[in-house]
């Protein structure tokens, strides 16, 4: 063999790699663990775990030094120093079989978590009591939803993700007679009222709720309880010229609407919706607490699903530990109404690998047990064969 | 002698065990354990008087010994003595120094001066002892009398630090919440049964109950714009007054419901019972009760206290006799304190074990070994009754698990030493046994540790599959280190390490860092698949979860480490050794995430102790890379492989 490529394989096999990959992967699990209390949770998935490398950023500039290998740098040389050595010394044998079993279970477990980091898409639901709801809300990701509200039996919905807003550009669309001009855009705000012309450097707003509030930029929250409120001024200019502009945020809770040409528009800056093929119905939550404390016993919501379809429509009781699976998605139990327990909020998580774990443990945990009692069982063999005492 | 030196040694054990197991006595006339039997609710479950006594003295004062530093003798003869003195008795209660304060500033917020603090020694010998720092020269603990006059201003400060998150608050403003917690909790006992500044509350629940429908007729007349008797008015407001104030703080729910109810929540405090009483024109009898044994308390008349709790018993029995049973096992339970003594025979059966090692191995290395076994016996019986009286798995919360890591560590060690014979496994599980149950006492001091489980957790199968395996997992991998431990020292320092008994050592680290391996991979993947069924995710990142990974993945880098010829015999016992650091990361240092980064400049005290453990360690693996031709044991012979 080619001296250079025996080198190359050799490196790939060896166990000394991994050992090599085994204590970084210890060491970024540790680093990440400390810098949630600075990052919070998503934002250090992000930053160790979903990368290749985890970037510096040199104080006061935007350029960014790549310091340690990160959480897909890896696990990915990890996995291929596992199937490589896999390839390598497979020979299949029953003394072996144990072991392989548990790293085949391992290739398994790594490969699922690449899966659900790739497809897993999390929201939530919202359903106050008696109230039934078609779709979810993402957690993170808002878009600003234009829609089309002349007719009374549907909405006409154009979506526009967050992330074009970002870019504070100018967006035109066959499905709108007009342009949005997207004037401002802030990651995290909160308003007051108050004139917004007072406030000198952000665009004023001069329709809807926006001629009547200030919208005052935040620093971007990493706290797990808090979410970030975005805002955007938008105008909308048509081929006379300006309508307007508005000042849109999920944290404005009253419809804006203008008309245009005989039609009715609203626009809304809402929480990302996904639609589901079925509905949820909020029939009854219910929270119990141990007798003469705070401490919360239990919380569960009966729920009904209804798919559009009709062929469902059946009764599920949601509560921990115990989620609704249904239509590829799950449901959780994740929140209430703290105050007066009239509203649920369901996690809803689509994650076409949840299976594969499962299969995972049972692989690793059988693999480790057989190889371990082959173990046991030489070392019992070998003391009664030397009659030790 | 010397032949018969185990057997003795297990006797011996055996009636230390058995001393521990007699009933409770009454010191005096008093039937107070009767009265620690009685059953009350209280945090969401129904236990006895003796149990609220114990829990919140440790609560109070870290400790169940109320006495003072000055007099030898303690002020009360068990803790629930003290509880009737709480009861009944407050203006004696208010004197007993039970409120603990560490604070310097907390204390000088209080108005305590340097030389109320002092403790002055009534002897020569105990002063010279203190000067030279063997005794504490400070007190620590305070008399609500002491604390009173300035309790306004600590509420103030307690509240001004409230709003701030708790991870950053100072260590002051920590203290002063914790303090005034303390004394808000003394007052709720205080109020629980009888309003505190009574001197004849039984008299008054008399007066009250004969003057009731004259009140209620006053009442009436008043809310109708009639004349009305304003003398029978008075007393209904006095009563309602009070009711009120005591259904406020009270904490504990004595009044059990109504015959045939047997709903747990229907379980009242005083104040609340008391109040029924303007609708049911009738004290309840309960209450009364309770009157009626603080009145014989106070005037000093046992044959009535032991009737009325007689009375007490023999009405509640038959209503409740799954809880009454619970209640009397538990307080025996308490009584016994068999972690208390399983503590003390695993310190003798450490240090005999260790003997063995220079004399008479046989006889004192069996001794060691038996002893170990009586107080595993000793440990289990505990857990199992902890599990009986909470109808859960062994862990539940931090407490627990601290128990059961001892415990699944020592049943190692057990089967180790049954293979070995060598007395390592009675080292090793004298030491573990003894120290888990240290940290397991200084974890009980927050309170009840047979707390109810909270809706996340409240899934038995999780807990005694995911739980279980993963604590063992915990206490394997600390075994491997501990083994490691008793490596390097019996090299470096001693001659008693032969190559068989290092080849012996190296197998028993090896095998249990593979069964550790197991343990804490497949609690782990468990451990995800129970996240997958609450919140919907295998895996999240959280530091818990990280942890836990973090211990499994130290397990396979020693395993890989020993397969691809990287480690021999002395780097497979540094490595073993740093698992311990890993775990008591996982166990307690992610718990403290926000304690140890947070707060600069305040050093919890677990977290210090942490700190100084990961120290030791690092010290012990910096020890043992010491050229192997420095060890003492293996100067002359052949090195080890």
């Amino acid at each position: 063999m080619n001296p250079v490529v025996r080198q190359f394989r050799d490196f790939f096999v060896s166990l000394r790699l991994t050992v090599v990959l085994l204590i970084l992967s210890l060491l970024i699990v540790f680093v990440a663990t400390l810098d949630q209390v600075n990052l919070g949770i998503w934002a250090v998935q992000e930053k160790y775990f979903r990368s290749f490398f985890v970037m510096w950023h040199l104080p006061n500039s935007n350029i960014a030094l790549p310091v340690f290998p990160g959480g897909y740098f890896i696990g990915g040389l990890l996995l291929i120093n596992l199937v490589a050595a896999h390839i390598y010394r497979f020979a299949f044998n029953f003394k072996k079989l144990g072991i392989q079993l548990a790293h085949s279970g391992l290739i398994l477990l790594l490969v699922s978590e690449l899966l659900t980091g790739l497809l897993q898409q999390d929201s939530s639901m919202r359903i106050d009591e008696g109230e039934s709801k078609q779709y979810a809300e993402s957690f993170r990701e808002n878009e600003l939803a234009i829609l089309d509200k002349t007719n009374p039996a549907y909405d006409e919905v154009v979506a526009v993700p967050e992330a074009v807003l970002t870019d504070e550009g100018t967006i035109q669309h066959p499905k709108l007679p007009f342009q949005v001009k997207v004037k401002a855009y802030y990651a995290n705000t909160t308003m007051q009222v108050g004139d917004p012309a007072a406030r000198p450097g952000a665009p004023v707003a001069n329709q809807g709720v926006g001629a009547r509030v200030q919208v005052l930029p935040l620093p971007l929250t990493y706290k797990p309880d808090e979410r970030n409120l975005p805002a955007a001024f938008i105008e909308i200019v048509g081929p006379a010229g300006s309508l307007g502009t508005w000042v849109v945020s999920p944290a404005v809770g009253m419809p804006q609407t203008f008309t245009f040409e005989g039609h009715t528009w609203e626009l809304v800056f809402r929480f990302k919706r996904t639609y589901l093929p079925f509905s949820l119905a909020l029939l009854k939550f219910s929270h119990d607490r141990y007798p003469g404390t705070e401490i919360p016993k239990n919380f569960s919501s009966r729920v009904r699903v209804k798919s559009d379809d009709g062929r469902d429509d059946r009764e599920a009781l949601i509560y921990m530990n115990n989620p609704l699976r249904h239509g590829g998605m799950t449901f959780y139990q994740a929140d209430y109404d703290h105050e007066r327990e009239l509203y649920t909020i369901l996690q809803v998580v689509r994650n076409p690998g949840w299976l594969l774990p499962y299969i995972s443990c049972i692989m690793m945990g059988l693999g480790l047990v057989i190889q371990f009692s082959q173990s046991l069982r030489n070392f019992i063999n070998k003391r009664s064969a030397a009659g030790a005492p | 002698m010397k032949k018969h030196l185990a057997l003795l040694v297990l006797l011996l054990g055996a009636a230390y065990l058995a001393s521990t197991l007699r009933p409770p006595s009454n010191k005096s006339a008093f039937d107070l354990v009767g009265f620690g039997r009685v059953p009350v609710l209280v945090n969401g479950r129904i236990k006895p008087l003796d149990t609220v006594a114990r829990t919140s003295l440790l609560t109070l004062q870290g400790r169940q010994r109320v006495s003072t530093p000055e007099i030898s003798e303690p002020f009360v003869a068990s803790p629930i003595e003290w509880l009737a003195d709480v009861f009944f008795n407050p203006t004696k209660a208010d004197r007993y120094p039970t409120i603990k304060i560490d604070s310097p500033e907390v204390l000088t917020l209080l108005g305590i001066t340097e030389d109320e603090t002092r403790i002055k020694y009534d002897s020569a010998a105990k002063r010279t002892l203190a000067i030279l720092g063997f005794l504490p020269s400070t007190k620590s603990r305070f008399s609500y009398e002491q604390l009173r006059p300035k309790l306004p201003e600590l509420d103030r400060q307690a509240r001004l630090a409230e709003p701030v998150e708790s991870q950053l608050r100072t260590a002051f403003q920590k203290q002063a919440i914790a303090v005034r917690d303390r004394i808000v909790l003394y007052l709720q006992l205080k109020t629980s049964v009888q309003v505190p500044d009574t001197t004849d509350f039984l008299g008054e629940l008399e007066l009250f109950e004969r003057a009731l429908p004259a009140g209620i007729r006053a009442v009436l007349a008043k809310q109708k714009g009639e004349a009305h008797n304003e003398d029978a008015l008075k007393a209904m407001m006095a009563m309602a007054e009070r009711a009120s104030y005591m259904e406020q703080l009270g904490n504990l729910r004595v009044v059990p419901p109504a015959a045939g109810d047997t709903d747990p929540t229907h379980w009242r405090p005083t104040g609340t019972a008391l109040m029924e009483a303007f609708s049911t024109m009738k004290v309840d009898a309960t209450i009364m009760d309770y009157a009626r044994i603080g009145h014989a308390w106070r005037s000093a008349d046992s044959a009535t206290f032991n009737g009325i709790v007689g009375t007490l018993h023999s009405t509640l029995t038959p209503r409740y006799p799954d809880a009454m049973r619970k209640s009397d096992i538990e307080g025996r339970f308490n009584a016994a304190a068999p972690f208390y003594s399983s503590m003390t025979l695993y310190v003798w059966a450490f240090l005999l074990a260790i003997v063995s090692w220079l004399k008479w191995p046989l006889e004192l290395g069996r001794a060691a070994f038996w002893l170990l076994g009586l107080a595993f016996v000793s440990t289990s019986v505990g857990i199992f009754t902890r599990m009986w009286l909470e109808g859960r798995p062994p862990v539940t919360n931090l407490y627990s698990s601290a128990l059961f890591v001892g415990w699944g560590a020592v049943l190692l060690c057990v089967v180790l030493e049954r293979i070995y014979r060598n007395a390592i496994g009675s080292v090793a599980g004298g030491m573990i046994g003894f120290a888990t149950l240290l940290i397991a006492h200084h974890l009980s001091l927050s309170g009840d540790t047979l707390e109810m489980v909270r809706a996340v957790l409240d899934s038995n199968f999780w807990l005694a599959t995911h739980v279980v395996v993963i604590t063992i997992g915990y206490a394997a991998t600390f075994l491997a280190g501990f083994l490691a431990l008793i490596y390097v020292f019996r090299g470096l320092f001693t001659r008693t390490l032969d190559s068989a008994t290092a080849d012996a050592l190296t197998r028993m680290v090896y095998g249990i860092v593979c069964f550790a391996t197991l343990c804490s991979l497949v609690g782990t993947v468990l451990g995800g698949i129970w996240a997958d069924q609450s919140w919907g995710r295998f895996w999240g990142w959280d530091p818990k979860e990280n942890g836990a990974l973090m211990i499994v993945i130290w397990n396979a880098v020693i395993l890989h480490a020993r397969w691809g010829g990287l480690v021999k015999q002395r780097g497979l016992m540094s490595l073993a050794i740093f698992g311990n650091i890993v775990t008591s990361w996982s166990w307690f240092g992610v718990n403290m995430l926000g304690v140890g980064l947070h707060s600069y400049g305040f050093m919890d005290a677990a977290f210090y102790w942490l700190i100084a453990f990961v120290a030791s360690q690092l010290l012990v693996i910096a020890l043992a890379s010491i050229p192997l031709d420095k060890w003492r044991s293996f100067r002359t012979s052949a090195k080890p492989a």
